[in-house]
């Protein structure tokens, strides 16, 4: 009974982790180019909305997916060309992103509400998943489930063994220096937010394809603003991110988990949990100062004029 | 010059003879025609939600379909609030002479409305307040809830009961309470856990939360959100049972493990608000319906429970129907071990607005 109980939380961490994670580790690699964006609430929700319709329209999850996180970047393109090109201040932009991608996402997605799909399937990993403890909760999930931790490796590496991380940093820190160093900050900028538009994309996808297998209106829930505050709790780090999502994924499954278990505490409380924590790990990581933000986020660049 | 006068000629001669056909097309149709009436309808969803949403929008279908001199305004996702009511003037100012604004949360705006516009129809579902030209309308969900209790405890194999409920609000945690009662009545193991979202629409959330419950090893989930579409199919996808609310269509997300579910169908109740409207017999009252009402349906049976379960449900309906069963009947413990309801009492219909306990047998917290 304790066994089955743990194993659902760490499967419910799990799943309820993974659109947090995806979502968390496209934020890094925009924010170590210098972009913040707040729209990414808007980007997961294309996402979710371009999954699931084209999933209803071919019957194909995995063409869904991959028509999500195209949207996810085509969309995030919008924000790029506001902060990059225009030069607007990328929190505003950020927050009318978002409010833009709720209420096309709500449009596209009005057809579609109460369709039916078959979503990504559980794959089975053949020995693993027979194994009696960890087996059982561990390997039955989607192939979105087992491709995240690959992809935040692949992140990181990029990002820190690649000479293209190397300048995408340097634009994230000081654009003026990777400009005199030959580097494109715009160029780079702009390939950042595609793959975090992707990531964004994907992170919606997973929302509507694999765990609820529905579309609903603005039903990722406050999700991407919580990957912004991943982020900063992670210190601008994907492998770090792991942590937090899974972190923060768990305290969500938690909660519910405490409530079917019949924990005698309030619900009101325990829907507090997940943010309760957040504060506290924040409160004492806080104090660290040497992985601090990238030196010119949320700022500028102005070229050399 | 001349060849221009007279093409206007023309034109205004077309235009008259156009303008006459439309006034005379127009009398004999309001002379030969029954009278046409108007129904302006809003939703605070999407209609198609297979939950609270859907339920309305097919009654006001089945309306039109039942008097086809009604004509529909339906308009989707309207805010509670001022949206609200632009929406409800503007549905008047196109003709509607009926309108039912379908969320609890348009009782304000549909009072302001109301005030303004005396010759208007309004009727509200669930609301605690009437106006002279504003009705309201809902039904008693206990004696539903109670026997959709009834048939799970009798298809349930580990005698472990949940439900998904949005928020711990006196309705629903009665709701709840019922349907342990009834399942408590024919299967004495059985437990009811509940888990509380704190939302009422949260996909990602609503799958967590009936995954926690069947890591627990329940085997029948219950719903109580906007729309069950995640739960149910969740429930499905590992192999349990599941209970719907609100809309009649349900089962097609769980052909399997449907049980059933507490399904309102309002169609024939909105059949008669715009007859009585067309002929000048409306009347503002408090209509509160229950099982003997033809818009509290219990939804058809899914293959899972045994026909001695639905023989039970129909014959504790009737006795509902008849008064012979109560479904608060004392004596009543919460969970927390407080006698709520004493032997030989029953709980009043009325003060179901007060409950905040959840009765013994359920695990849960209700504050």
């Amino acid at each position: 009974m304790v066994g089955s109980s743990l194993q659902g939380l760490l499967s419910g961490s799990i799943i309820a982790g993974t659109p947090l994670l995806y979502a968390t580790l496209g934020e890094v690699m925009g924010e170590r180019a210098g972009i913040v964006n707040l729209g990414l609430e808007g980007v997961m929700l294309m996402g979710a909305v371009v999954g699931f319709s084209t999933t209803v329209k071919t019957g194909n999850p995995a063409l869904g997916v991959l028509a999500a996180a195209l949207a996810g970047a085509l969309f995030n393109m919008i924000f790029g060309f506001l902060v990059i090109e225009r030069r607007a201040n990328q929190l505003a932009s950020g927050l009318a992103l978002m409010f833009c991608g709720v209420g096309l996402s709500a449009l596209l997605g009005a057809p579609y509400i109460g369709s039916q799909i078959k979503g990504l399937n559980e794959i089975r990993i053949p020995i693993l998943s027979d194994l009696p403890v960890a087996g059982a909760t561990l390997f039955h999930y989607d192939i979105l489930v087992y491709l995240v931790i690959p992809i935040a490796i692949l992140i990181w590496w990029a990002l820190f063994y690649t000479r293209w991380g190397l300048s995408l940093r340097a634009v994230g820190e000081k654009p003026t220096a990777a400009f005199a160093a030959g580097k494109h900050p715009y160029r780079l900028q702009y390939q950042a937010l595609f793959i975090a538009g992707l990531l964004g994309g994907i992170a919606g996808a997973h929302l509507s394809l694999a765990v609820a297998n529905t579309w609903a209106e603005w039903m990722t829930a406050g999700r991407g603003f919580v990957a912004v505050a991943l982020v900063i709790f992670s210190k601008w780090h994907p492998l770090r991110a792991i942590a937090g999502a899974l972190l923060f994924g768990g305290a969500i499954a938690l909660q519910l988990q405490m409530q079917a278990r019949g924990v005698p505490v309030s619900p009101f409380l325990l829907d507090m949990l997940p943010y309760l924590l957040s504060l506290g790990v924040l409160a004492v990581w806080g104090g660290a100062r040497r992985h601090a933000a990238p030196a010119s986020l949320g700022q500028v660049f102005r070229g050399t004029e | 010059m001349n060849i221009r006068r007279s093409s206007n000629g023309f034109a205004f001669l077309v235009l008259l003879t156009g303008l006459v056909m439309v006034i005379v097309f127009n009398l004999t149709g309001i002379a030969s025609a029954q009278p046409k009436l108007k129904v302006g309808i809003l939703h605070i969803g999407s209609i198609a939600d297979a939950g609270y949403n859907q339920a309305h929008a097919e009654g006001a279908q089945v309306m039109k379909k039942n008097l086809p001199s009604v004509e529909l305004i339906e308009v989707e996702n309207v805010p509670e609030g001022a949206d609200a009511e632009r929406v409800m003037e503007n549905m008047i100012r196109q003709g509607a002479q009926l309108v039912i604004p379908a969320s609890f949360g348009y009782l304000d705006p549909a009072l302001r409305v109301a005030k303004k516009y005396p010759d208007v129809k309004f009727v509200h579902p669930g609301g605690y307040k009437l106006a002279p030209n504003l009705g309201t309308y809902w039904a008693s969900t206990p004696e539903a809830f109670y026997l959709m209790g009834v048939a799970a405890g009798k298809t349930t194999k580990t005698n472990k009961l949940g439900y998904v409920v949005a928020l711990p609000i006196s309705f629903f945690l009665a709701n709840v309470n019922a349907f342990h009662l009834g399942a408590q009545s024919v299967n004495p193991k059985v437990e009811t856990r509940v888990v509380f979202t704190g939302t009422f629409l949260d996909p990602g959330k609503e799958a967590t939360a009936a995954n926690a419950l069947l890591d627990q090893g329940v085997d029948v989930v219950g719903v109580i959100v906007d729309s069950p579409i995640t739960v149910v199919q969740a429930a499905e996808k590992r192999g349990a049972f599941s209970v719907g609310y609100h809309y009649i269509g349900v089962q097609k997300f769980a052909p399997k493990g449907w049980i059933s579910g507490i399904a309102f169908t309002w169609g024939e109740l909105y059949t008669r608000f715009a007859k009585q409207v067309m002929d000048g017999t409306w009347k503002s009252e408090a209509l509160l319906g229950d099982l003997s009402s033809d818009y509290l349906t219990i939804a058809p049976f899914g293959p899972g429970v045994p026909s001695a379960g639905v023989e039970l449900v129909n014959a504790k309906k009737k006795e509902f129907i008849s008064g012979k069963l109560n479904v608060f009947q004392g004596p009543i413990k919460d969970n927390k071990g407080v006698e709520r309801v004493k032997a030989g009492e029953a709980f009043p219909i009325a003060a179901l607005g007060k409950m905040d306990w959840l009765v013994e047998g359920v695990m849960g917290q209700a504050k």
